[in-house]
């Protein structure tokens, strides 16, 4: 026992002895950064060698899984259609499955830029995985591009410069026009539906402050826990407060479950309902029936919108893959579009990340499937909204249709964005009109 | 003799090659040698549970993530210095698993099992639904690194030095006579109740001091992540960390680190080659339990032991050797240790 105790004491020794050493020949993950950002005039020249490398991640595995596919086959119809040369340098694109999980994101994350080398990250779906990954990019200053992960904070209150979200959305972007529509419609309650988490409480909080702002007053919240099996107490609950009008936030297998209930519960035509993009979403809306026909949503893409460049992108996606493309596919694909012009105007020159993620910032498209994009200071698109009515199309599959748009929709909506960034993000406990005193209204 | 001096032998190799992995690999691969002790350390304490008591703990993620929230929590809404966090983590832990251990060492087998599970989803749903404290699904995020462990390598150093101590104290622990109570518990309990031990008190205790183990684990864990969300404490974590103990070995105290080791390089390896990693890991679990009944360190060490007692029948072809396996020389050794 005594000599094992030696042994466990020298190796100590060991560790201490490495623990004082120079770093080794692992070179730490700053040194290629600071290096080419020595050389500025040399860059140009390094830059011609070897491809790009963009690194993806996407949920391929867990519940997750389907919405990562057509993540990944959004941004793949990009590349296909327009090949892999952009600049004169190829583009090499490295998939990764963060399985949506935040630990194991954060690992790929790593796994791509220490070991593979890539020049830039784009992906992940759920929050608290692009969250994980944004704290990682923080750290290192590679360019982070998201165009799914919608947490407010990421591009509000707690913005790291190259953390971008592209062709994304914030969660209550798309839902301040809903509320002020809505209330200009006349409606004057509103009950609002969501799932209790942080997306769920932040897209009802932006409803719940432009709904009370223009009039209306929201009666009651309710908040449902994700996988919810049985929505029939919640629509109980909704009856008896008897509003005008219902807002409702559901992702997932959720989405099915409450417009069938709905339908079930013969709420339909009775009680108006307004749903968030991805209650309707063409990923869900695949899977859903007659029953879903007719609902209107807010959403900043409409499968159904009548443009040439939405069209063109449906068709095509539909010819590869058989299936109307959801958002997911849509904004990947159209986050390729611009990172593939910011990699066009840098002169395919990405290694100096600072320098790449100010040019793709700046980049402007008025010809995406979204409609026209740009990228505001804080780095979160400035981008259409659709106000939506789920409609069947000739070839008897449900798409979602333009009825209303408003252009060029920031996050900050109408509000002085100063103002907006010191009122606190939406969440359960903040739901300014509601349960907080609304600081912001005029 | 000979056999110590080979333990001595390959516990000192095995520390030179931790002690090199900066110098050989890179920083993602450093980084996953992090992942593997720190869990491996878990998996260790799961072991002292499942190997040498003979209960099954499914809630280990839980004890493990109590420590990994507090201290995430202590350092980034606090002004409280790192030590008293990581001590706070730790204390908390070992209280967590003093509460689970009262309710759950009165019952065995699958009752344990799920009692557990019970308790480690406390915890997860505590830590999913108390938004102002855990940041619910978002977790609790900028959990700061100290700077002298700042480098993904000394931080790599930090962790393999609090291993080794950890592990030479549960190595100690599980040969110790107390280590001994606890196999004899596993093997009757109504003997040993017999024979005068207080087996609830000694299922207390040891239930106890595992949560010291996973506790530091999870507090590494929580300045290795830099963040802790609930995907910490789910119940997938507490099964992951079961797998593992079963993968290395059940009752071999290190074929937990195997296990992780196993685990860990399956899925951030094997998931560069192909999409279908889970199938491969479920592969690996199935041959396992089909041809390593005692996990892969159980089945590296019977086929030593067969290879030593081959060259052993050579010598002594008259004399019959028993071949109890692993627990008679075990017994043998800790019999030595008490004369002692």
């Amino acid at each position: 026992m005594k000599r094992l105790l030696t042994v466990f004491m020298i190796g100590l020794g060991l560790v201490a002895l490495a623990a004082c050493a120079a770093p080794g020949p692992a070179a730490p993950p700053t040194a290629p950064a600071t290096q080419a950002a020595a050389q500025p005039t040399a860059a140009a020249t390094q830059a011609a060698s070897g491809p790009i490398k963009i690194g993806i991640m996407a949920p391929q595995t867990g519940t997750l899984a389907a919405s990562g596919k057509d993540m990944i086959d959004g941004w793949n119809l990009y590349w296909t259609q327009h090949g892999t040369k952009v600049a004169g340098r190829d583009v090499q694109i490295l998939i990764e499955d963060d399985a949506g999980n935040p630990d194991t994101a954060l690992t790929k994350a790593r796994l791509l830029v220490e070991q593979r080398g890539v020049d830039m990250l784009v992906g992940n779906l759920a929050a608290n995985t692009g969250l994980a990954v944004a704290d990682y990019a923080k750290g290192n200053g590679i360019p982070y591009f998201l165009p799914i992960v919608s947490a407010d904070d990421l591009t509000q209150r707690a913005r790291i410069p190259n953390v971008v979200r592209l062709a994304g959305w914030t969660s209550s972007q798309t839902t301040h026009p809903m509320g002020e529509w809505a209330a200009k419609q006349g409606y004057k309650t509103a009950v609002t539906l969501a799932q209790d988490y942080a997306f769920g409480q932040e897209s009802i909080g932006g409803f719940t402050q432009t709904f009370t702002e223009n009039g209306g007053k929201v009666l009651a919240q309710l908040w449902n826990p994700i996988g919810t099996p049985d929505f029939s107490t919640y629509l109980a609950q909704i009856q008896s407060q008897n509003p005008d009008v219902v807002f409702v936030e559901e992702t997932g297998a959720d989405c099915g479950r409450f417009v069938k209930a709905w339908n079930d519960f013969g709420l339909k035509g009775k009680i108006v309902l307004l749903g968030n993009e991805t209650l309707v979403d063409q990923s869900l809306l695949r899977g859903m029936g007659p029953e879903a026909e007719g609902i209107v949503s807010i959403g900043k893409f409409a499968e159904g919108r009548d443009a040439p460049e939405t069209q063109s992108f449906v068709s095509d996606y539909d010819k590869a893959y058989k299936l109307l493309p959801s958002y997911y596919a849509v904004n990947m694909y159209t986050a390729a579009q611009l990172i593939a012009a910011a990699i066009e105007k840098a002169g395919g020159n990405v290694s100096d990340h600072a320098a790449f993620v100010k040019t793709v910032q700046s980049i402007e498209i008025t010809n995406t499937p979204l409609g026209p994009i740009k990228t505001d200071s804080y780095g979160n698109p400035i981008l259409n909204v659709y106000l939506r009515k789920v409609a069947k199309r000739p070839d008897g599959r449900l798409w979602n249709t333009v009825t209303f748009t408003w252009p060029s929709v920031s996050q900050f909506w109408t509000f002085d964005i100063a103002s907006y960034l010191k009122q606190a993000v939406y969440s359960r406990d903040f739901q300014p009109g509601f349960n907080a005193t609304d600081t912001l209204k005029k | 003799m000979s056999e110590r001096w080979g333990k001595l032998i390959l516990v000192l190799v095995l520390l030179a090659l931790a002690v090199a992995i900066p110098y050989l690999t890179t920083s993602f691969y450093v980084n996953l040698f992090t992942e593997v002790l720190i869990f491996g350390l878990l998996a260790m304490s799961i072991d002292i549970l499942a190997g040498y008591t003979g209960l099954t703990s499914m809630g280990h993620a839980g004890i493990f993530g109590v420590s990994a929230y507090v201290v995430g929590y202590t350092l980034t809404k606090t002004t409280l210095p790192l030590e008293f966090a990581l001590s706070l983590g730790i204390v908390a832990s070992i209280l967590t698993a003093a509460l689970f251990a009262i309710i759950a060492i009165r019952t065995t087998g699958v009752y344990f099992l799920m009692v557990t599970l019970a308790e480690g989803m406390i915890v997860w749903g505590i830590a999913y639904r108390w938004a102002s404290v855990t940041g619910a699904e978002n977790g609790i995020r900028g959990v700061p690194r100290p700077l002298f462990v700042h480098e993904y390598w000394q931080f790599f150093y930090l962790v393999l030095v609090v291993f080794v101590i950890l592990s030479a104290i549960l190595y100690r622990l599980v040969n110790s006579p107390f280590g001994l109570t606890l196999k004899g518990i596993r093997e009757s309990e109504s003997r040993m109740r017999t024979l005068g031990y207080n087996t609830a008190l000694h299922k207390f205790i040891g239930f106890t001091m595992t949560g010291f183990f996973a506790g530091t684990a999870g507090a590494l864990y929580a300045l290795y992540n830099g963040f802790v969300s609930p995907s910490a404490v789910e119940f997938a974590k507490s099964a992951e960390e079961v797998l593992m103990v079963i993968v290395g070995g059940v009752g071999t105290l290190f074929g937990g680190v195997v296990g992780a080791a196993v685990i860990i390089f399956t899925r951030n390896i094997v998931s560069l080659y192909t999409s279908r990693w889970p199938t491969i890991m479920g592969l690996i679990f199935v041959v396992t339990i089909l041809f390593a009944r005692n996990g892969l360190l159980g089945a590296v060490r019977s086929l030593f032991e067969r290879i030593v007692q081959a060259r052993r029948g050579r010598i002594e072809s008259t004399e019959e050797v028993v071949t109890e396996g692993t627990e008679s020389i075990e017994k043998r050794g800790a019999a030595t240790h008490l004369e002692n």
